[in-house]
């Protein structure tokens, strides 16, 4: 029977996230990952803006701190000047997806060779709730009291279907990590996109659906539900590029 | 090693690959475009990485992600875009990495004009980004000098862990003189670096390169340091250039393309028996303050701060130091708009004949 062992790239420490955020499941499936692929000294995790930011207390290994929203330009400079590194950042929503909007695309543009993987969890956790550009309709945010309204505010970005517009990247998917299932895809997934990279394949770019008990004011419970049912029919998980679909497994 | 006549921007940019200089990113702005063109085409040749970013944003970010693996790396714009590059300057200084940054500068506020100006002192002097750190800033008023600044800079960078600025007007950027280039460092024997984010031989630590800093007393502990370190630069680093000052009446104070037109100034009126001289600051920040108080106020009967740029941006460093032993006047253009022949000249005498308000 295979024993269960905390991933060499997370620390004994609690992780600071809310009690039931997934970021504490996505960053511990990154870890899994990158563990299984011997990869836990060769590997440089940027850290942007964001709950993501609590990472600095709780992953173990190397780490280098980006602005708000540069986390791609930061890894292009970075993995360009060291190829042989196995790079990704960990973005969140507003991070990604509003101020870091023209970082994300040029990166992805230009094929840089490394992972980002996208937190979207609807709201800017850190700050307290505010609307993000992932908000969706009707979602009551600290800056959409009556919930967003298209008319004013526009319609939830989806960076996965942008993204996979573009010629350059290699890899681009999406998965829910409300369920086991969810899960299991979502980490073959990383595995997949480190794969492509460590093989110099170009750009890789992994959207995980997650939550955020405490400023959508559900208990975790609840937030599997409430993602089931709102979320994930309008981020449609899926697979929306793969370039190397029959080349690397 | 023979010498070879180029254009400001370019022997800047052939100076940054001497110096071991091996990642460069930035975005198109006039008037500094020479330099992303010229390191397009010759980082590649050395093996380095060219990256035209896509906003200055991103770009010093870029630079801030190669720094960190232990690379030389520079971006450079112009006012427009220093400004945009402010907050990667501030993380560079805040995480501790080093870089240079190079400002071709223009005229301004807002988009201000193309032509070459001096308005960006107080920004490189001052606050170069949020959170109350300085940088070196380094003033060339020739293009030998311009390649040999830029040739040490990483040095100063690297030894404080700190950004450096290399300011210079359009006017420079765009001329064209015969400089003699260094010679070339090898980056890899320019030594491991402390901060470098690879595992060296032997290496179990993971490494960390961050700029929040907790609890608080960590942060204060930092700007302590940087603090510590301004008073060093004051101490150990200052540049200038003090011409004809030991007999002089009156004092031009002037750095760059200004300097440099000043001194023609200080030359005619010397001959007509004006007893003239200048204060050139090399390194504008730090400011070479020594040189205003070791002078003797019982000669010195006022100085003329001549600069592209209006208001004057240098008046209240040189202020700061006369403390109303003497008056400053202002001689000054701005808007892309230089001095014309006679301007300095005709200016500055009419201030030694009693004519200035
Ligand atoms: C330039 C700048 N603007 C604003 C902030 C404040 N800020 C910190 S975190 C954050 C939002 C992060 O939201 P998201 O990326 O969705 O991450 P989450 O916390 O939801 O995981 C903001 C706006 C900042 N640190 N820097
Ligand atoms: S605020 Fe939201 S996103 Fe941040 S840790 Fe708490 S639950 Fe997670
Ligand atoms: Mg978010």
């Amino acid at each position: 029977m295979a024993e269960y062992k905390r991933p060499e790239s997370l620390k004994k420490t609690p992780s600071g996230f809310c009690p039931g955020c997934m970021h504490s499941l996505a960053t511990k499936l990154i870890a899994e990952v990158i563990g299984e692929m011997g990869q836990a000294n060769n590997c440089v995790h940027i850290v942007p803006v964001g709950c993501s930011t609590l990472n600095l207390a709780y992953w173990q290994g190397d780490l280098l701190g980006a602005a708000h929203g540069r986390a791609p330009a930061v890894a292009t400079g970075f993995k360009r000047s060291n190829p042989d590194r196995l790079v990704f950042a960990y973005q969140g929503d507003g991070d990604l997806a509003a101020i870091g909007l023209a970082e994300i695309m040029g990166a992805a543009n230009r094929g840089e060779n490394f992972t980002v993987i996208f937190f979207n969890n609807q709201t800017y956790g850190m700050t307290g709730g505010q609307m993000a550009p992932t908000t969706l309709i009707g979602q009551k945010t600290t800056t959409t009291r009556n919930g967003r309204d298209a008319e004013t505010t526009g319609y939830p970005m989806k960076m996965c279907e942008l993204i996979s517009t573009l010629e350059a990247p290699a890899f681009v998917a999406r998965y829910a990590l409300n369920t086991p299932k969810g899960c299991k895809d979502a980490k073959k997934a990383i595995r997949k996109a480190f794969e492509i990279q460590m093989a110099g394949k170009g750009f890789t770019f992994i959207e995980l659906l997650g939550n955020c008990p405490t400023n959508w004011g559900l208990s975790p419970l609840k937030t599997l539900e409430y993602m089931e049912s709102n979320t994930i029919p309008y981020f449609v998980p899926g697979v929306y590029k793969d370039k190397y679909k029959d080349e690397v497994k | 090693m023979a010498k070879v006549l180029m254009k400001g921007c370019e022997a800047i940019a052939e100076a940054a690959v001497r110096a071991g200089c091996r990642f460069f990113a930035g975005y198109p702005i006039t008037p500094q475009n020479e330099i992303p063109e010229y390191l397009s085409w010759r980082l590649p040749e050395v093996g380095g990485v060219f990256v035209q970013g896509e906003s200055e944003v991103a770009s010093v970010n870029m630079v801030y992600g190669a720094a960190a693996s232990g690379c030389r790396a520079m971006t450079s714009s112009s006012g427009p875009g220093i400004s945009l590059k402010a907050e990667g300057i501030s993380y560079l200084a805040g995480t501790g990495l080093p870089a240079v940054i190079v400002n071709i500068s223009r005229g301004g506020p807002g988009l201000g004009s193309i032509q070459p100006a001096q308005q960006d002192y107080l920004q490189a002097t001052k606050a170069l980004g949020h959170g109350g750190f300085r940088a070196m800033v380094f003033a060339p008023a020739t293009l030998q000098e311009a390649v040999d600044l830029t040739y040490n800079a990483w040095d100063y960078a690297e030894r404080d862990r700190n950004p450096v600025m290399i300011l210079m007007d359009g006017c420079l950027g765009a001329i064209m003189e015969l400089v003699e280039f260094p010679e070339m460092k090898d980056p890899d024997r320019l030594g491991t670096k402390a901060w470098d984010l690879n595992r060296h031989e032997g290496d179990t630590r993971s490494a960390r390169l961050l700029s929040p800093y907790f609890p608080e007393a960590i942060l204060e502990l930092k700007n302590t340091s940087q603090k510590k370190m301004n008073e060093r630069w004051a101490q150990n680093d200052v540049q200038v250039e003090e011409f004809m000052t030991e007999d002089a009446e009156y004092i031009i104070v002037a750095y760059g393309i200004s300097a440099r037109v000043s001194k023609e100034a200080i030359l005619r009126l010397r001959e007509e028996g004006y007893k003239v001289g200048m204060i050139r600051p090399i390194t504008l920040y730090p400011f070479p303050k020594e040189s205003f108080r070791k002078l003797n106020y019982e000669q010195v009967k006022g100085f003329i701060d001549v600069e592209l740029a209006i208001p004057a941006q240098m008046h209240d460093d040189i202020e700061l130091e006369v403390k109303g032993r003497a008056p400053i006047y202002e001689y000054c253009r701005s808007g892309g708009l230089l001095f014309d022949d006679d301007g300095v000249y005709a200016a500055v005498k009419k201030i030694l004949d009693g004519g200035a308000k």
